[in-house]
């Protein structure tokens, strides 16, 4: 008899539940996507001397609401050169791999609801970051397969880009999270929170929280890191192919990845639903106390794509692999040893 | 070189070399600069101005649409007729049909009154030489600039249309704004 090497998940509900939750997760992401999108827009407009959108809606509200309709309503259409169940396809692996790396995001813990013990978040795999950079590797032929497939040379230039930087920055992005799984001693998320009840990782783990987030830059391909996109030089990369609803779904995907990693950065780094000092979280409370330690990550992204510039390609490569990589490998080495000397 | 270097010379200075420990502490310092940079900008606030809602108030000597003149006192047209205008306008867009004043028929103070008077505004350049060229300051230059029309019959501008206050007015810049 041989046992498959699958993750041992602690389950808390019963399957009903679970149900619920993966709704309601999943229509939270789907309603935070259009407010970071707004957000977005609105900042990058008070970063350069500007309002924004204000014109639909209450403050401009409604833009990104005025945008999907727009998108929605679009004709489908691919190029003849294209690989038509590939190109597809490719929109829905992306959206679909970002919207699992949101179950991992615990929202709070096991708290109980009208008599039911609830656990706040997706799923609590005993694999928490594998799970995430799983996803985070399959995104990737979200990306991969839709420029290819599309037929064009700029989709493809994107496309390889979009390979070599998702490989060469995912490796750091993983060994950054290395220091603090030892330290924490699980890969459980929820249980990489509560090793943060005294002090939250950000402080012991400084290096591997800017290696993290600068990684996390790349990952998702935002400025600086978008080369993936580069709109000045390969027209929009991987979705210049892309319009209406598919090219939405890479829009959606991207905007959601933003949110997964600010919340992963939350969990790991953050202390998740934790108050600093000491303070107790009563249950309800978790939710918002994730939900605005994220606003400032989603901040900080679109503050980043103010005022950094776009990487070259080469820079981009010797940044990841001469300078993050070593950090992140130190980072982990040093992290090793004082876990043995303390333990 | 002699050193230290005379003031006229020019001595360049070497950016430090990128990459090491040391360009990474510099990248990092740099990036919180740009932060605080483009902080500093929602700071400040937006410069925008919400056009229809808000206008830019133009300065007096602003060249905007066309006006016709009348005396105050007696209300009698300024213009005479003369076609110094039509005439001085290089973009040929005035057109002057002269007409004569009779004691019961009087439309000017001069002998003669445009019976026509049209400016086609989809052709005027706005140089204001009219204004210039007209000796009895009939004609002069407004601070209309909101002019777009959806056909082009529409933007020749008569005679009554000229000599009409504007509905709306521009704002005028105020002194020294």
């Amino acid at each position: 008899m041989i046992s498959l090497p699958f993750a041992d998940v602690t389950y808390y509900e019963p399957w009903w539940v679970q149900i619920i939750k993966a709704i309601v997760i999943f229509a939270v992401g789907l309603q935070l996507v259009p407010v970071v999108l707004v957000v977005e827009r609105k900042l990058l407009g008070r970063f350069q001397h500007r309002y924004g959108p204000n014109r639909v809606g209450p403050f401009g509200a409604l833009q990104p609401l005025a945008d999907i309709v727009k998108l929605a309503t679009k004709e489908q259409f691919r190029p003849r050169t294209s690989i038509g169940w590939l190109f597809a396809i490719a929109p829905v692996i992306s959206i679909l791999t970002a919207v699992a790396a949101l179950s991992l995001v615990p929202f709070g813990g096991v708290v109980d609801i009208f008599g039911t013990d609830v656990g706040l978040y997706g799923v609590d795999v005993s694999i928490g970051p594998l799970y995430l950079f799983a996803f985070g590797a399959v995104a990737f032929y979200g990306i991969m397969l839709g420029g290819w497939s599309s037929g064009s040379k700029y989709s493809f230039l994107g496309s390889m880009r979009a390979a070599a930087q998702l490989i060469s920055y995912e490796v750091s992005q993983g060994l950054a999270l290395v220091g603090v799984v030892m330290t924490a001693g699980t890969l459980s998320m929820s249980g990489i929170v509560e090793a943060q009840e005294g002090m939250w990782y950000v402080i012991p783990q400084f290096v591997g929280f800017i290696i993290f987030l600068t990684a996390s830059f790349a990952e998702t391909n935002r400025p600086p890191f978008d080369l993936v996109e580069a709109d000045a030089e390969l027209v929009g990369g991987y979705n210049t192919e892309y319009g209406g609803g598919r090219f939405a779904s890479y829009f959606f995907a991207e905007y959601l990845n933003v949110v997964v990693v600010s919340g992963i950065v939350v969990t790991v780094f953050f202390g998740g639903w934790l108050l600093p000092f000491g303070i107790d979280t009563p249950g309800w409370l978790q939710p918002f106390v994730v939900l605005f330690k994220m606003t400032f990550f989603i901040v900080f992204f679109i503050w980043i794509r103010a005022t950094l510039p776009r990487l070259r390609y080469d820079q981009l490569m010797s940044f990841g692999w001469k300078v993050l990589l070593p950090l992140a490998t130190l980072n982990a080495l040093v992290t090793a040893i004082v876990v043995v000397a303390t333990d | 070189m002699a050193w230290p270097p005379s003031p006229d010379e020019l001595i360049v200075v070497d950016a430090p070399e990128p990459g090491g420990a040391g360009g990474l502490y510099r990248a990092f310092g740099e990036t919180l600069r740009g932060l605080k940079t483009t902080f500093a900008r929602v700071v400040e606030g937006p410069t925008t101005i919400q056009y229809p809602e808000e206008k830019v108030p133009v300065y007096p000597r602003f060249r905007g649409r066309h006006r016709l003149h009348r005396f105050e006192d007696t209300g009698l047209e300024k213009c005479v007729g003369c076609s110094l205008c039509a005439a001085a306008c290089p973009a040929d867009c005035i057109r002057v049909v002269a007409a004569e004043n009779t004691p019961e028929h009087r439309v000017s103070a001069g002998e003669r009154y445009a019976a026509v008077y049209e400016i086609n505004l989809s052709r005027c350049i706005f140089c204001g030489y009219c204004e210039v060229a007209c000796p009895f300051d009939a004609i002069t230059m407004g601070h209309d600039y909101e002019m777009s029309d959806y056909n082009r019959s529409d933007l020749i501008f008569t005679k009554e249309m000229l000599l009409q206050e504007p509905f709306e007015r521009t704002p005028l810049r105020a002194e020294g704004e």
